[in-house]
């Protein structure tokens, strides 16, 4: 365990949003620009501390690093334990990030109850910073259920029309599932030495019956958040209903912590049901490839339509992390923070356009390209990189993880490349009735993107073509901690993760 | 810095430049940018042609693309033979149709847009034959893609466009699935997916089986089958060729420059490269003959009935991608490369002599439409005769030589290639038949459009003519580089990809080369011939023909129904699949009523929390804290 820096840092990342938040409770209720600017403000400097995790991280070790510890409550093992390393320095990025610009996007399409907006975005922002920062599955927790609040009220409150049903939905599912993993942790505690501590707890050799309560006990939470086939009908629900930044945060980050949470802790602690559930992962991923494709293919509504296409594109990643090797688990973090950037960018888009129709109908569109050609051209990026274009971001994830899942299970492997064919079906389909064709007259007013909107969306776009031109920068990070992570599966005493055995029956 | 990094790097500025500053600033000045840069490829290309020829190769790496544990590829060059004629070219003909098209495309709005995608596709070809890798070269190949998609699709205001653009990626999106588990099958069996890597490796593989979907299949086949599903959808081979017809929805330079000439050659081009491979399992060489041999005949059958002059032309350019992948099948690469070449001229040059005719026609695409336009356009007429000379294998033109040395070569190709010999002479005919009959019922007999056409018809511009006289001369002289030993020549191409492609093993003698020669001629003669007797003699003759054998003109004039039987299998099942299964039984009922529990209620329930949703922030503090004081005392309770 290391800290290069001489301060705090990932404490200062986690409280300095908070902060903000508390700064913009204090602000008068009419000075509507000062708390944007409050907001601006602080989830830029977040983001600027942030920049030093990417200088300053150190590509050579797989140990923890900008490490904070310190006791909390001695009494229980509690303790205030924070640390980072490649698995997770990239979503603290992406975070604070996407922060900032769903503070700009939302500049003058929410009017109402404009402090407490704002205060929960800092407040999310906060608490998943936290949830990729904690080491002590306590201080995980809390931080995992802090995130449910604000976002449960984006939802709820700035929410479209039936944002009261997807809200509880959203609520219902994700609190059902994170009770589950409560059982788990507490387990995990009990059988592991009174520790909270993840690091001494990866140690623990649990028994492999407990490990597989464990395993689904925590998949009850990690799932949901993903979400994994056939539990992500909260979804697209959650996603249509929230107001676009809430629904960037949901697909730029919330549902980023299902994955890592099988990354940090389901694979470490459990190695051994890890392994054993290794197939059965990877079957839901393809079937949540392929069905999530399908169904979009029958959407209507914009969100609804890029909602289902993260729960096939999540399938790539959870296919990518449980075939257990190299390629697929780098692939399937690059492809989740892939996912953060494009989804994110696409629901951006969409939210754009939003402010000025109101409408998310895929028909009330057509012709936008003849109006807004600045923000077709944008989109135009973005729907490449999500059907995974080579020279695009989506490309690299992709390819990794089907190379990694083809190596880990060939029937598996083919049935999840179809994928491909389908996501470009419906990408195409969707561009083709909202920007091509005759222009719809509801549209044919628009305005292109004005200054403030091309800079939200700028940096996504040069984030696209750079981690699919020159990946390296940003797979460098995750190297060593994923070579230690499955050197740590790989030490485990039960059948390697061939797949295509169990599938393909006895040879 | 090795100057052919420039190569493709010139067309990349002049894209960047035009995408960015072109809507705002450069405005229908932006052939000023696109032009100097590909000449400037043209020119360097020139260079790296020469370079081969002295007998000099390269093969380097630019920079580490993607690293992942022992996965690793590059970006970097390869330029030997087979590349050096690629980039030939590739930068000539896209040289020529941009000039062509400041002339073609002035004063269309999207003017500044036409050229950064004709940047953007000059860069993405040059980037797949530069390509040392298989990864590198599916970029390319995925880029060039796309191009066509925002090139067929460039009217995108036009339904039809906007479909033809989308059905050209969807569908080579089915090759590339194929393709692309090649790719992957080829990583996890040699280690690189670096060209020299595998081709110094892929000997060992041979006799070596995989377990796949229950059977035990030969590697290489598998591997080489995979790759030719990738060029079967690039180069629009049965089944996948429904997609080129189409994208004639395009401007014409595109259809010229990416649907005749370049793009679509891609899968031949793969397929040669990867020789050493796909020479080690008969089956996929049997297949590739086949394939070729069968999408050759089935597409100029199709061409013989169409009126569209745009896609006679297309279903010309599947016949004869057909005979360069026949070519390969029976193992003479270098036979498929040379009529890649050839046929990149008078391809080329039928297309953008369409272009000029649509030019004056006001966009009139039908050729009954059109007749006797020879006096009116002589430039056009002259290049597009000698275009049609070519593509019929007339002796003496580029054409010619290419077609026969194919012919030739799998007459001496065994059984298989005895077959795909009788297929070639046939679709021979066939082609001369076709090609001339566009130019009896469009150049020749009596104008038949309308008043106000007739009125306007005129030549084309020097920037449209000038690049048709040009391409004439490639089309006439381009195949004089493989003159056989049998007319006295040496066919010096043969000898020049041989190192790399390999030749096949000729037994016959030179008189059988005469006669297979004689006999292909005689085809030849005989199609122009009868086209003369059908369009310009006896008219009523095709009439009769389709009236006496109108249901084989039914299938020919619907293109054997595919798309109609592609739209029932394939596109409505999916659809009807997500709307009336996924949607609204299986996600609606099925997982909502499993995962709910009671979905139902959950509205019920949302009502009376609804009561409690109040909206400050400090109650949901209040329940934080709340939830946060069981958690610790649940913990506390369970731990005494």
């Amino acid at each position: 365990m290391i800290n290069q820096l001489e301060y705090p840092l990932l404490s200062a990342l986690i409280f300095l949003p908070i902060a903000g938040a508390i700064f913009v409770a204090l602000i008068s209720r009419a000075k509507e620009t000062w708390i944007k600017g409050t907001a601006l403000f602080f989830t830029s400097l977040t983001f600027l501390l942030s920049l030093l995790l990417f200088t300053h991280f150190d590509k050579t070790t797989a140990l923890m690093q900008f490490v904070e510890i310190g006791e909390w409550i001695p009494a229980w093992g509690v303790k205030y334990f924070l640390g980072i390393d490649g698995i997770s320095v990239l979503f603290i990025l992406l975070s604070t990030l996407l922060s900032i610009l769903c503070v700009t996007i939302s500049w003058h399409s929410i009017d109402k109850k404009v402090k407490e907006f704002y205060a929960s975005i800092l407040l999310i922002e906060g608490a998943m910073i936290g949830v990729f920062c904690a080491l002590d599955l306590f201080l995980f927790y809390i931080f995992w259920e802090a995130m449910l609040i604000p976002m449960y009220l984006l939802i709820g409150v700035w929410g479209g029309p039936n944002r009261i049903y997807a809200a509880i939905k959203f609520f219902l599912y994700t609190l059902v599932g994170s009770l589950l993993m409560l059982v788990g942790i507490i387990l995990l505690y009990l059988f592991g030495g009174r520790t909270f501590d993840v690091l001494q707890i990866m140690n623990v050799n649990y028994p492999f019956g407990l490990q597989i309560i464990l395993f689904w006990a925590f998949f009850a939470a990690f799932a949901v958040k993903v979400p994994m086939f056939p539990v992500h009908t909260w979804l697209p629900d959650a996603h249509t209903e929230a107001p676009t930044a809430g629904s960037v945060i949901l697909a730029g980050i919330l549902i980023k912590m299902g994955a890592y949470g099988f990354l940090r802790f389901s694979i470490p602690i459990l190695p051994e049901a890890s392994v054993a559930m290794a197939p059965a992962m990877m079957v839901l991923s393809v079937i949540a490839i392929v069905y999530g494709g399908i169904i979009c293919l029958g959407q209507t509504d914009l969100k609804r339509l890029i909602a289902y296409s993260s729960v096939s594109h999540m399938g790539f990643v959870t296919l990518g992390i449980f075939a257990l090797n190299t390629q697929g688990v780098e692939g399937g973090i690059l492809q989740m923070v892939n996912h953060g950037i494009v989804t994110g960018a696409l629901f951006l888009s969409v939210g754009i356009v939003y402010d000025r129709t109101h409408t998310r109908q895929i028909s009330d569109y057509g012709g936008l390209a003849t109006v807004m050609p600045v923000y077709a051209a944008f989109f135009m990026v973005f729907t490449l990189a999500s059907v995974g274009l080579p020279g695009t971001n989506g490309f690299v994830g992709e390819f990794l993880i089907l190379l990694g899942g083809f190596t880990a299970s060939k029937p598996l492997g083919i049935i999840a490349a179809s994928g491909i064919i389908i996501g470009a079906a419906y990408m195409l389909m969707l561009y083709q009735k909202v920007f091509f064709l005759e222009t719809n007259t509801k549209v044919a007013r628009l305005k292109d993107m004005d200054s403030r909107e091309l800079m939200t969306l700028l940096p996504l776009l040069i984030l696209v073509i750079w981690i699919g031109v020159y990946p390296n920068v940003f797979m460098g990070f995750m190297d060593e901690s994923v070579k230690n992570l499955l050197e740590r599966v790989n030490n485990t005493q039960t059948l390697p993760p061939d797949l295509s055995r169990i599938i393909e029956g006895n040879k | 810095m090795n100057i052919f990094i420039l190569i493709p790097l010139l067309p990349l500025i002049a894209f960047l430049i035009n995408i960015i500053f072109g809507r705002g600033y450069i405005k229908d000045k932006a052939h000023l940018i696109a032009i100097p840069a590909v000449a400037g490829s043209f020119v360097i290309s020139l260079i790296a042609l020469s370079d081969v020829i002295g007998g000099k190769t390269y093969n380097f790496d630019v920079y580490s693309w993607i690293v992942s544990g022992d996965f690793k590829v590059s970006v970097g060059f390869l330029i030997d033979q087979l590349t050096a004629i690629m980039l030939l070219v590739v930068t000539s003909v896209s040289l020529l149709v941009h000039i062509y098209s400041a002339g073609y495309m002035h004063g269309d709005k999207g003017y500044y847009r036409f050229f950064s995608y004709l940047s953007l596709f000059t860069f993405s070809m040059l980037m797949l034959v530069l390509s040392n890798n298989l990864l590198q070269l599916y970029f390319g190949w995925e880029a060039v893609g796309l191009c066509s998609y925002f090139l067929i699709g460039f009217w995108y205001e036009k339904k039809s466009a906007a479909d033809a653009g989308k059905k050209a990626f969807i569908v080579n999106r089915f090759g590339d699935f194929g393709f692309g588990l090649g790719v992957i099958m080829i990583f996890l069996v040699i280690g690189s997916i670096h060209y020299a890597d595998i081709f110094s490796k892929v000997g060992g593989l041979q006799g070596q089986t995989i377990f796949i979907l229950g059977y035990d299949v030969d590697l290489i086949t598998l591997i080489a089958l995979l790759l030719f599903c990738g060029a079967v959808g690039k180069s629009a081979q049965i089944p996948l060729h429904v997609w080129l017809p189409d994208a004639m929805e395009g401007p014409t330079p595109v259809s010229a420059l990416i649907h005749a000439a370049t793009m679509v050659t891609a899968g031949v081009f793969m397929v040669a490269r990867f020789n050493p491979l796909f020479s080690l399992s008969e089956i996929a060489m049997m297949v590739v003959a086949l394939t070729g041999a069968i999408t050759s005949l089935f597409a100029a059958t199709i061409a013989l009935v169409q009126n569209d002059i745009k896609r006679i032309i297309a279903y010309s350019t599947v016949s004869q991608l057909g005979y360069m992948f026949l070519a390969c099948g029976v193992g003479a690469y270098s036979a498929g490369i040379f009529h890649l070449y050839t046929h990149a001229y008078f391809k080329a040059l039928l297309f953008l002599g369409a272009g000029s005719v649509m030019h004056a026609m006001s966009g009139e695409l039908d050729i009954q439409k059109m007749g006797g336009l020879k006096k009116y356009m002589p430039i056009t007429y002259w290049t597009f005769l000698i275009a049609s000379l070519s593509i019929a294998g007339i002796p003496g033109l580029a054409g010619f030589f290419s077609k026969d040395e194919i012919l030739w070569l799998a007459y001496n190709g065994g059984p298989i290639g005895k077959i795909v010999w009788m297929i070639g002479t046939i679709v021979a005919g066939l082609t001369a038949f076709y090609s001339f009959r566009i130019v009896f019922l469009a150049f020749h007999g009596k104008f038949r459009g309308t008043h106000e056409q007739e009125h306007h018809l005129h030549e084309s511009p020097k920037s449209m003519t000038i690049p048709l006289i040009v391409l004439a001369i490639g089309a006439l002289a381009a195949g004089w580089v493989g003159i056989p030993s049998a007319l006295g020549g040496h066919n010096q191409i043969g000898h020049f990809f041989e190192p790399l492609l390999g030749h096949p093993h000729v037994t016959a003698s030179h008189a059988e080369e005469y006669q297979v020669m004689g006999l292909s001629v005689l085809v030849a003669l005989g199609g122009i011939g009868f086209a003369w007797l059908f369009y310009y003699l006896k008219p009523i003759i095709p009439r009769l023909f389709a009236y006496w054998f109108k249901n084989i003109y039914r299938w020919l004039w619907n293109k054997y129904y595919i798309d109609e039987l592609y739209e029932h299998i394939f596109v409505k099942p999916a659809f009807w699949l997500s709307r009336s299964v996924l949607i609204a039984v299986t996600d609606s009922k099925i997982i909502e009523g499993l995962v709910n529990g009671i979905p139902h209620k959950i509205r019920d329930f949302g009502e009376s929390l609804r009561k409690l949703q109040t909206g400050h922030l400090q109650h949901y503090g209040i329940g934080m804290a709340f939830g946060l004081f069981t958690v610790l005392t649940l913990v506390l309770l369970l731990t005494k």
